[in-house]
């Protein structure tokens, strides 16, 4: 039965270049305080164009409406559980956003004056300093954009330490179950990838592992918590294989609320790794983005960190850029700074004891899922999860019902879906990962929607299979998009 | 629920974290602080920021103002809390508001198809360069070095471990424009791209249409990318580059002390399967509705892994909504007239301290004082200004000039008051 909603009118609204008409305006610009020029004139007439042909012209109303009427054809965590594995979707409070737009933070330029920059450069200190702690490494970079920016600039950090050995070594290994991005970012820094298969327990395969690292190999790149959602056991053994043939461990953080507070990747032989400020920290995705992909690094590996590196003089912080062995700039300016301030907010707002606390609660709601769906959903890897857990659909295909179809179903139920089919080691997988911002009441929701479905599957499978149904847009014909691709308007 | 998981004590949880991986004490970081104190912590770290000055300063972000729907429209928690539109159901309002997004970059630069968002102009760059590889099936990048001294390391960075060679292409000592002599003689058969920044980082207009004829002569594309999303109010679209990879940072986004911005890649329609990053299509639902999603995802990093044209994944959407309810509100008419107050107040400013190159400029020009800059900028810094950014860290050719900025927000009695200072 569905309980979390019941359908109410949405809007029509067409692109705003058909509401466009002649003459119409949405801003206003003070009077001139100096005398107009003449553009042919002073920009030469070849260089000023005549009109943006097709740009829209609508009134301020119209946008307001444009926008608000869009926005309610979307799902947001403010409505609900959102409860896709590995994308950590938990609330983001406002007062979040509130600090960020404080005026001498919003408004300050990054060429300002050091002496008149001292408290945006002491959020940037502040903010390093808590990462170090939690993550228990020994030196941060801000600058990356997000996670996979974070994983190219790590991937950069070990190729540059291993070319000061004399060796910047050939190929780096990827478990089967990690993110597109890692494979990705490896390619991007001309490393061969070897995808090194997980073994039965869906983990690191620690005799495989022996065997194929060698003098050629510069890292593995693993994932802990991994995309099972289980924490990596051997983490320790496989940092001491690694490590003794000279080469590096890579951890992708996009897991790393569920460590907070209870372990840290510096205390178990990570070299480094990257967080999702959008992840764990709590900064809203915003439709996919902005992120902040901070990378963590030991000792070792602190020299080669992108310019400039922020230094505590006696009195005031300055920008260092006088490091010869940094790997460079891999962003302009400092990185996403407004995307720290919301971090670092969060930081503050929940404390040490406050952030275990989060961890505690985000991995006690998807070991409760766990036990609650395990009767209706196959367990490939039956074992305590940590913050999110996998089902497959086995028992549903068999039925002729997918993992895609079962996802659909729920957004009738009133939920986002979960994530569909990853990792790829699980075959038809349902990723599912609530974080620590639900209560037991939305738990329970969520619970009863997907045994329901369970049932539908089993009575009413073509109900399923040809969800959404309560939706304004049905399913999506994807193929005609890509086929013939209709990538704006004309 | 603890009872239910069949445990009795929340550290149960963690029982298959090895002993030794298990952090034994509480985090070294206070308790948490109320709501009240940390507006009043992040209010004093402001307050030691520059508070109430005018400022001079672009060089790659501007001071615009942001009209107030701009929040009204992203303070929404339907567009602020929800995910990258996968769920084409229910992320339409999202997926609409990219399409629009990709539409009106095309328009503003003359491209046929743009993607969904970069992180900023710095790292849209590398990737165009890359991009720029895989049509080209060669390795050496050209840039000016009149484009911005950030862009141009961001670059280097990614170009150096990707086996890309990159080549510095000088500017012109009278106008400020790209020398292209020195362009002649880097331009080879090696060559994947030219890139070219206008109105590049002094400020000059750039001959974008004789940069595009010269790479495309030794089959190189042009890439353009800019910094000052708004000259294109009123420039002339880079019609001829084969790639745009720009900065939409002047339309509504703060400086926010360098980020988070919102980079662009628009190109050809013949390139469109080399994009990175993401894309929106049109299309049909099973009812026959019109519906957006996302497409083309066979270059993407999920699907491809490593084979991917890049590892881009979270990119840029909600800035990417700021620059759209700015384009949207000032529209056709008024991004014109934006760009006309803008030409109009640095050229009011550039009648009263005369600019170093003769290039036709925008917003902003390069210009040497009479006394050392330093000096110059601490006496401004006491009347309540801060002034250009000096040119000699990024062009010690440059020595002792600076990088003047005046946009819609400048004020004529602070321009007045910057003059006298300057040349006195």
């Amino acid at each position: 039965m569905i309980r979390k909603v019941r359908s109410h009118l949405t809007q029509n609204e067409g692109l705003i270049f058909e509401r466009s008409s002649p003459g119409k305006i949405g801003y206003q610009l003070p009077e001139l305080d100096v005398p107009a020029v003449d553009a042919a004139v002073t920009l030469g007439a070849a260089n000023v164009r005549t009109e943006i042909e097709g740009f829209p012209e609508v009134s301020e109303v119209e946008v307001v409406r444009h926008f608000t009427r869009l926005s309610t054809w979307n799902y947001a965590i403010d409505l609900g559980m959102y409860p896709l594995g590995s994308c950590t979707m938990k609330y983001n409070p406002r007062i979040n956003e509130a600090v960020a737009r404080i005026e001498g933070l919003a408004w300050a330029h990054p060429y300002q004056p050091e002496s008149l920059s001292q408290g945006a450069m002491e959020i940037v200190a502040r903010l390093e300093d808590a990462l170090c702690e939690i993550t228990g490494l020994d030196a941060v970079t801000l600058q990356p954009a997000a996670g996979a920016h974070g994983e190219l600039t790590g991937i950069l950090l070990v190729h540059a330490l291993l070319e000061t050995r004399g060796n910047p070594r050939k190929k780096i290994l990827v478990p089967d179950s990690a993110h597109g991005t890692n494979p990705a970012t490896a390619a991007l820094v001309g490393y061969e990838v070897q995808n090194i298969p997980s073994n039965d327990q869906g983990m690191v395969d620690l005799e495989l592992l022996a065997r194929v690292v060698d003098e050629d190999t510069a890292a593995l790149m693993v994932t802990n918590p991994n995309t099972l959602g289980v924490f990596e056991s051997n983490i320790v053994q496989a940092a001491e294989i690694l490590h003794a043939r000279g080469g590096m461990i890579y951890m992708d953080g996009a897991n790393m609320n569920a460590l907070v507070g209870v372990a840290r990747p510096g205390d178990f032989g990570v070299d480094v790794m990257h967080i999702n400020l959008h992840k764990t920290f709590s900064t809203p995705h915003g439709g996919g983005g902005p992120g902040g992909g901070p990378v963590a690094v030991a000792k070792h590996l602190e020299p080669f960190l992108p310019v400039p590196r922020l230094k505590r003089l006696k009195d005031a912080l300055t920008w260092d850029y006088d490091r010869p062995q940094s790997i460079g700039k891999v962003k302009a300016f400092y990185g996403n700074f407004g995307v720290m301030v919301r971090a670092l907010a969060y930081i503050l707002a929940h404390g040490g004891p406050g952030l275990r606390n989060a961890t505690v609660d985000a991995v006690l709601n998807a070991n409760y899922i766990r036990h609650k769906l395990r009767a209706y959903y196959d367990l490939p890897y039956d074992r305590p999860n940590m913050h999110e857990v996998v089902f497959s659909d086995d028992r549903q295909a068999a039925k002729g019902v997918r993992t895609g179809d079962i996802a659909k179903r729920l957004i009738d139920y009133g939920f986002h879906p979960y994530t569909v089919s990853f990792p790829l080691i699980v075959h038809g997988a349902l990723m599912i990962e609530p974080t620590e911002t639900e209560g037991k009441g939305e738990l329970d929701l969520f619970i009863d929607a997907m045994i329901s479905i369970a049932k539908e599957v089993d009575e009413t499978p073509d109900q399923v299979r040809t969800a959404p149904h309560m939706t304004r847009t049905t399913r999506v014909d994807e193929v005609t998009a890509a086929r013939k691709p209709v990538l704006r308007w004309k | 629920m603890l009872a239910a998981c069949g445990l009795s004590s929340a550290d149960e949880l963690f029982s298959q974290i090895p002993e030794a991986a298990r952090l034994k004490r509480p985090l070294g970081l206070a308790p948490g602080i109320s709501e009240y104190e940390i507006v009043d912590y992040f209010k004093a770290q402001a307050a030691k920021n520059a508070n109430g000055y005018a400022s001079f300063l672009g060089a790659g972000i501007y001071n615009h103002y942001r009209p107030v729907v701009v929040d009204t429209v992203v303070s929404r928690g339907e567009f602020l809390t929800s995910y990258t539109p996968y769920q084409s159901e229910i992320s339409q309002g999202t997926l609409m508001t990219i399409f629009e997004f990709q539409t009106m970059v095309c328009q503003l630069t003359g491209m046929d198809v743009a993607n969904a968002s970069m992180y900023d102009g710095s790292t849209a760059v590398p990737e165009a360069a890359m991009m720029a590889e895989r049509i080209t099936g060669r390795h050496k990048t050209v840039i000016a070095r009149s484009a911005h001294p950030e862009y141009r390391e961001v670059l280097n960075t990614y170009a150096r471990n990707e086996g890309m060679a990159v080549e510095e292409c000088g500017y012109d000592a009278a106008t400020g424009q790209l020398d292209f002599a020195d362009l002649e003689r880097k331009l080879d058969k090696q060559t994947a791209c030219v890139i070219i920044q206008s109105p590049n980082f002094f400020g000059v207009v750039e001959d974008a249409r004789r940069a595009a004829e010269m790479a495309h002569a030794v089959g190189a594309l042009l890439v353009f990318t800019f910094t000052e999303a708004a000259s294109l109010g009123i420039l002339e679209p880079p019609r001829d580059a084969d790639i745009v990879a720009g900065e939409l940072q002047s339309y509504a986004i703060s400086p926010s002390y360098g980020g988070p911005f919102c980079g662009i890649m628009a190109a050809k329609e013949k390139y469109v399967r080399q994009l990175p990053g993401r894309l929106v299509g049109e299309t049909k639902d099973s009812r026959g509705d019109r519906a957006f999603c996302l497409t083309l995802a066979t270059r993407e990093q999920h699907i491809r892994r490593e084979k991917a044209t890049s590892n881009i994944c979270t990119n840029q959407a909600l800035i990417a909504l700021m620059a759209t309810v700015f384009m949207e509100l000032y529209g056709k008419q008024g991004l014109r007239e934006l760009a006309e107050q803008n030409l109009a107040k640095a050229h009011y400013l550039g009648g009263k301290i005369k600019p170093l190159f003769s290039g036709p400029y925008f917003n902003e020009f390069a210009a040497v004082a009479s006394a050392p800059v330093e000096a110059i900028n601490e006496r401004l810094l006491e009347n309540k200004i801060i002034g250009g950014l000096p040119l000699g860290k990024y062009y010690p050719e440059l020595g002792n000039a600076v990088l003047l900025c005046a946009t819609e927000m400048t004020k004529r009695a602070d321009m007045d008051a910057l003059a006298e200072i300057f040349n006195a």
